[in-house]
C-alpha cells in the first residue's frame, strides 16, 4: 500500500486545528484502524481491539464497523520498508474471537437474528473487493471518500441520514424491540465513526470558509486601490508628460490629483451638499479645477444646509468670490476660511493679488454687487468687501442660521 | 546660520527641500528613518530638525519621545503630506514647535525655520483650524481652565491665521505688534500641549478628514 503514500489531503495541511484520524503503519494488526481510533480516542489500542472482536462475535458488527473504517481513514505517511505485523498478536486476537464466537454460538447469547448477515457480509465483501482493487482505483477512492465529504456537505448530510434511516428501518424489520440492541449497536459505531471523521473535517472547513472570506475581502480591496491607481494616477501621470511644457496645468493636474487621493484615503464618504463644509470643500475643488489656482480650504464646525435656502445662496455668493479670486486677482493661492459659529456662519475668500478700488468698479459688473452683496442681502445675510490696489482682496460672507 | 537637519524617508523629498530651502539656512545633515534621526541629532546638535511625520520605525512621534525625552533642547517642525487632524495634534502634543504641510513654498518653509528656530511657534491655516474646532467643542467642565481653553485674542489670532493673514497683516489687523503675534501663537501651542483636555484626543481621532 506504499501508493497511498501521496495520498492528498486538500486543505488539512500542516495546520490543521483538530487532529486528523489515522491509520498508523508501525506497531498496526490488520489495517491499523484500531490503533488510529486509540490514539484519537486516547485509548489503549487493546481495549479498542477487544471491543472490535466482541463486536464482530455480537453478528459480526465490529468487522463492519472496522471494515468502515479503514476505508473511509487516510492512512499516516509513512516512510521506508513496510514494518513487519506482528503475527501472534492478530492470531492471539483470533483466537479471542473464535472461542468467544464459539461461545455465544453454544449459549445463544448472540442470537442478533439472521438479519445481521448480510451487513456482515457486505462488510467482508467490501473488505475483499478493497483489497483486490489496483492502486489507483483505492487511492481515488481514498481521496474521493475524504475529498466528497469536504466538498459537498449535502451528500454527507444525505448519507449521514441514509444510515440513520438504515438503521431504523433494520429495527423496525427485527420487529421486537428486546432485539434492538445489536442493531441500536450498530448505529451507535457507524453514527460515532462518522462523527469521529466528520468533525476535524466540519472544523477544518469552517476554518477555510473563513480563510477564504478573509482573502476574498482582501482581494477586493487590492482590487479598488489597483483600479483607483489605474483610472486616476496613472491617467494624471500620462496627462502631465503630455502638458509638461505648461507649468500652470501641471500643477493643476497634480493638486486636482492629490485632492481625488486624500479625498478617498482619509475622507469618509459623505454627501458633499448636505453640510456646509462640505459644500465649501466641493466648490474650492471644482473652482480650482477650472481656474488652476491653488485654493486652500480650512473648516472650523460645521451645520447642514437649511430648508429656507439661505445656505444654498451664501454658497453661491462664496463660489462668485472665488471664481473672481482666481479670474482676476492673478494671486498665487486662494485662502477660503468657513466657520459655525453657534447660529452664524462665515465663509472668508482671501487672495494675494493686485486688489482693486471698489469704487471704481462701473455699476453693470454684476459680479460683486449682485453675484454677492445683493444676493447675501436678500437672503437676511450681509457681504463686506476689504480691497485696495496691491493688497489684495477679501470677501467676508455671514449669514445667521437658526439650528434646527 | 540656522542649523538644520531634515528627517525623511522619501530620499527624493530630501533632497528638494535641500534645494529649496534659502541662504539664511545650512542643511548640516539627513536622516531616513528613527534610528539614524535618533543618532544624527545627538551628533549633530542642530538648531531646528525638519521632522516627516510617517516613517519607519515609529514616525516622528517616535522621535519626539526618544529625543525630547532624554532632555534635549533641539526644536523640531514637522512636515508631512498628511493633514490628518490625528497627526497634526500628535506630533504638536509630542513636542514639535509647528507644523506645515510638504506643499509649502520654499520661501514660506524658510520663513518658518527661522521662526521656529527663534522659539517661536509655526501654525498653518489647517492647523490653526483644527485648534479652533478642538477648543471649540468644549460643553465638558475643564480641569484646568488657564490651559483649557483660548482667550478671545488667541481665538482672533488664530482665526486670522485660519483665514490666510500672514503674522505681519495680524498685527496691522488687531493693532498690535507682530512679536505680540508670535507671543500668542506661543501660548496657544503651550495650551495645545499642555491641555489634559482627553476631548482634545477625541475629536483628533475622530475626525480623520483632511
Amino acid at each position: 500500500m506504499a501508493d497511498q503514500k501521496t495520498l492528498a489531503e486538500p486543505g488539512t495541511g500542516g495546520e490543521a486545528p483538530y487532529r486528523r484520524m489515522m491509520r498508523p503503519m508501525e506497531g498496526r494488526l490488520l489495517g491499523g484502524v484500531a490503533q488510529g481510533l486509540a490514539a484519537q480516542l486516547k485509548l489503549d489500542p487493546v481495549v479498542i481491539r477487544l471491543m472490535f472482536v466482541l463486536l464482530s462475535v455480537v453478528d459480526g458488527v465490529g468487522m463492519v464497523a472496522y471494515a468502515v473504517l479503514w476505508m473511509v481513514t487516510p492512512r499516516e505517511p509513512y516512510e521506508g520498508p513496510q514494518p513487519q505485523r506482528d503475527w501472534s498478536q492478530l492470531s492471539a486476537f483470533t483466537a479471542i474471537g473464535v472461542a468467544l464466537a464459539a461461545f455465544g454460538w453454544l449459549t445463544g447469547a448472540s442470537a442478533g437474528g439472521i438479519g445481521m448477515l448480510p451487513f456482515a457480509v457486505g462488510g467482508i465483501g467490501a473488505l475483499i473487493l478493497w483489497q483486490q482493487a489496483d492502486p489507483e482505483r483505492r487511492r481515488s477512492w481514498m481521496s474521493g471518500a475524504t475529498l466528497s465529504i469536504r466538498k459537498n456537505r449535502v451528500r454527507t448530510v444525505l448519507g449521514v441520514g441514509l444510515v440513520v434511516i438504515g438503521a431504523a428501518g433494520f429495527l423496525y424489520s427485527q420487529g421486537e424491540l428486546a432485539q434492538a440492541r445489536p442493531g441500536m449497536l450498530f448505529t451507535v459505531v457507524v453514527v460515532g465513526g462518522l462523527a469521529v471523521i466528520a468533525a476535524p473535517w466540519l472544523a477544518g472547513l469552517w476554518k477555510e470558509l473563513q480563510l477564504e472570506r478573509r482573502e476574498r475581502i482582501r482581494q477586493e480591496e487590492r482590487a479598488e486601490v489597483a483600479a483607483m491607481v489605474h483610472d486616476s494616477v496613472l491617467h494624471t501621470l500620462t496627462l502631465i508628460q503630455r502638458v509638461a511644457h505648461d507649468s500652470r496645468e501641471v500643477t493643476r493636474l497634480a493638486r486636482s490629483q492629490e485632492r481625488e487621493l486624500r479625498n478617498w484615503l482619509y475622507q469618509p464618504a459623505q454627501d458633499a451638499d448636505a453640510t456646509v463644509a462640505a459644500a465649501v470643500r466641493r466648490i474650492a475643488a471644482e473652482e480650482e479645477d477650472a481656474h488652476g489656482v491653488p485654493i486652500e480650504v480650512v473648516c472650523v464646525g460645521d451645520v447642514p444646509f437649511d430648508s429656507g435656502g439661505r445656505l444654498a445662496a451664501m454658497m453661491k455668493a462664496a463660489r462668485q468670490a472665488m471664481v473672481n479670486a482666481a479670474k482676476y486677482s492673478e494671486s498665487d493661492s486662494i485662502s477660503v476660511y468657513a466657520e459655525v459659529e453657534g447660529e452664524e456662519v462665515a465663509v472668508f475668500v482671501k487672495d494675494r493679488g493686485k486688489g482693486f478700488d471698489l469704487d471704481a468698479v462701473p455699476l453693470d459688473r454684476m459680479g460683486i454687487r449682485e453675484s454677492i452683496i445683493g444676493r447675501m442681502e436678500r437672503h437676511g445675510g450681509s457681504a463686506r468687501i476689504r480691497t485696495e490696489p496691491g493688497e489684495g482682496t477679501e470677501v467676508m460672507l455671514t449669514m445667521k442660521v437658526e439650528r434646527e | 546660520m540656522t542649523r538644520v537637519l531634515i528627517v525623511d524617508d522619501h530620499r527624493l523629498f530630501r533632497s528638494g527641500v535641500r534645494a529649496e530651502l534659502g541662504d539664511s539656512i545650512e542643511v548640516v545633515g539627513e536622516a531616513e528613518d528613527v534610528e539614524s534621526a535618533v543618532k544624527a541629532i545627538a551628533e549633530l546638535q542642530p538648531d531646528v530638525v525638519l521632522l516627516d511625520v510617517h516613517m519607519p520605525g515609529g514616525g516622528g512621534q517616535e522621535v519626539l519621545r526618544r529625543v525630547l525625552g532624554a532632555g534635549s533642547t533641539v526644536r523640531f517642525l514637522a512636515l508631512s503630506v498628511s493633514d490628518a487632524a490625528e497627526d497634526v495634534i500628535g506630533v504638536i502634543r509630542g513636542g514639535a514647535r509647528g507644523y506645515v504641510t510638504k506643499n509649502i513654498s520654499g520661501k514660506e518653509l524658510t520663513d518658518a525655520v527661522r521662526r521656529v528656530a527663534e522659539g517661536d511657534a509655526v501654525f498653518s491655516p489647517r492647523l490653526a483650524g483644527f485648534v479652533l474646532d478642538a477648543f471649540a467643542s468644549s460643553e465638558a467642565p475643564s480641569i484646568d481652565p488657564e490651559l483649557d481653553s483660548l482667550t478671545q485674542r488667541e481665538r482672533e489670532v488664530l482665526r486670522l491665521i485660519a483665514r490666510g493673514y500672514a503674522y505681519k497683516e495680524i498685527a496691522k489687523e488687531l493693532f498690535i505688534s507682530v512679536k505680540t503675534v508670535e507671543t500668542h501663537v506661543s501660548s496657544v501651542l503651550r495650551k495645545l500641549q499642555l491641555s489634559n483636555r482627553h476631548e482634545l484626543s477625541r475629536w483628533a481621532t475622530a475626525r480623520r478628514l483632511v
